[in-house]
């Protein structure tokens, strides 16, 4: 058989369209992708970079020294310190400001910091509802970390293997 | 139904004008409410099967399993405004979505729903569909050129011709659905596929015709992959970007009219109608399967429909010049030899016509 007279029967019988419905008849019972989402969720890594957080050592007292090698490194310029002496007489921030409109979740703060004070934790699931809501305080980081403690000192251990 | 209107209290007093009236009435407002109820799951399947095939489960909130997803919908709609564009021309501009969904809703007055169910048996009915659906076009062609708006009026240009050249590939091969059940009523055309196993229908013999149909319905209607009226990417809506709330829902209601209209026609033309397939097999005896109904009729529609939705699942836009190619070159064309084919067969008596 010539190859015209193939096309032409190709053609003439919807071969190739009757070819890609053979395809999505057979999609159509193929297990679906959908994750009905805030019912499930899809699983998360440790590394997961979501919310900031400020962490303290055991005993309550502030990891972070104010060496501001984050505000160095932070590609977006998101973070704004200030330093001064502490009561006790040790070197602490006296404002510790992320722009989380600036931030990009690099993760590079967390990489720079000396003492693993900043740390991005798993939380992806907030909103802001006013205008500076945007503005995470030394306090408001502090907070997030004092609450998520647990969580953060776990999933640090489950990433440290490979640090 | 004429008999729950004779259990009113003073039927009988009523003049026989408005009895009949009456008896019409009682019969049109069942069939524009089931069809009304079709359309809007018609677009839940839609979004469902395309969906499914898209690998993803589609619209599952509303309701269980997002049944009632097409009732919150038009309950959007309604509380939509209808926005009319400032240099619009407002009469006809209102007016478009009527002519496009009267028509829509008016061919279903000679479908045989079974035997002894048709609201008008009238002998010209294949005739009248005919009409009736080329009527359908004037609502596009108003709602683009009332619309004042560029994408509008090239939606309705396209549609236009688009429609007027698949009519005559539907209206050739109707023809031959004509020729091989020698009735325009179609109820008759139904009667003239009975007496046999699917294999007597219409489908067999008249194969190009039937595929022809099906695919010049398909573009009548405006739907993928010949629904260059409203391309997204090129002409963001067509012919109905101006519309917005109910004026909007009308038009897309109209549109799915038409197309559980086609799926049925072919149904009735190709398909034997109300036929049952099993009808002559003794295994199945006298269970509702081998018994002709409506049930065997809507079955063979949402079989079509579910064709609808699966092309459109399917195949991407064809190109604006490509489909007036198919239109003019291949299927007026095919269809024209296979009605002298038919011609041959009638006349040398084989196939359905042997005696």
């Amino acid at each position: 058989m010539s190859s015209m007279t193939r096309s032409f029967f190709k053609t003439y019988f919807l071969w190739e369209l009757l070819q890609g419905l053979r395809l999505t008849f057979r999609n159509l019972w193929v297990r679906k992708f959908t994750v009905a989402y805030p019912e499930e969720k899809t699983p998360q890594s440790p590394r997961f970079r979501g919310l900031h957080a400020l962490r303290r050592y055991a005993n309550g007292e502030e990891r972070c020294i104010a060496c501001k090698l984050c505000e160095a490194v932070c590609p977006a310029l998101a973070i704004t310190i200030e330093s001064s002496t502490g009561p006790d007489g040790t070197r602490r921030t006296s404002r510790y400001d992320i722009d989380l409109f600036k931030c990009i979740y690099c993760g590079f703060c967390e990489e720079a910091c000396p003492v693993d004070a900043i740390v991005e934790t798993r939380i992806h699931e907030y909103h802001m509802e006013r205008r500076g809501e945007n503005i995470m305080s030394k306090d408001k980081l502090l907070a997030v970390g004092d609450r998520y403690e647990a969580m953060i000192a776990a999933d640090k251990a489950a990433d440290a293997r490979y640090r | 139904m004429e008999a729950l209107l004779n259990a009113l209290p003073g039927w009988e007093l009523l003049p026989d004008t408005v009895q009949t009236v009456g008896v019409i009435v009682a019969q049109i407002v069942p069939i524009l409410i089931a069809l009304t109820l079709c359309v809007a799951y018609l677009t839940y399947a839609e979004r469902k099967v395309i969906g499914y095939i898209q690998n993803r489960i589609g619209p599952n909130r509303v309701g269980y399993k997002g049944l009632l997803q097409p009732f919150a919908d038009v309950l959007k709609l309604m509380l939509k405004e209808v926005v009319i564009p400032t240099n619009s021309n407002r009469f006809l501009f209102v007016i478009a979505p009527l002519l496009a969904i009267i028509p829509a809703f008016a061919t279903w007055a000679v479908i045989p729903f079974t035997e002894n169910f048709v609201l008008a048996d009238i002998n010209a009915g294949l005739l009248y569909v005919l009409a009736l659906t080329s009527v359908g076009v004037y609502g596009v062609i108003l709602a683009g050129w009332a619309s004042n708006s560029k994408y509008a009026f090239l939606g309705a240009m396209r549609s236009a011709a688009q429609i007027v050249a698949y009519e005559i590939a539907m209206g050739f091969a109707l023809v031959g659905v004509l020729m091989a059940a020698g009735s325009l009523n179609l109820s008759d055309i139904v009667r003239a596929q009975a007496g046999g196993t699917l294999m007597s229908w219409f489908w067999l013999p008249l194969l190009p015709l039937f595929v022809v149909y099906f695919i010049s319905g398909i573009a009548e209607t405006n739907r993928a992959p010949f629904d260059v009226a409203e391309g997204e990417s090129e002409i963001v809506a067509g012919f109905h970007v101006e519309y917005s709330g109910m004026a909007f829902a009308v038009f897309f209601l109209a549109e799915y009219a038409n197309m559980i209209l086609i799926a049925a026609l072919t149904a009735l033309f190709f398909l034997g109608g109300w036929l049952s397939p099993f009808a002559g097999l003794p295994v199945l005896g006298d269970t509702f399967l081998a018994e002709s109904g409506f049930f065997w009729f809507a079955l063979k529609t949402a079989l079509f429909l579910f064709c609808f939705l699966w092309f459109r699942a399917t195949f991407p836009r064809y190109r604006y010049d490509q489909i007036m190619r198919l239109g003019w070159k291949v299927f007026i064309p095919v269809t024209i030899i296979w009605i002298f084919v038919l011609g041959g067969m009638v006349y040398l008596e084989i196939g359905p016509w042997a005696r």
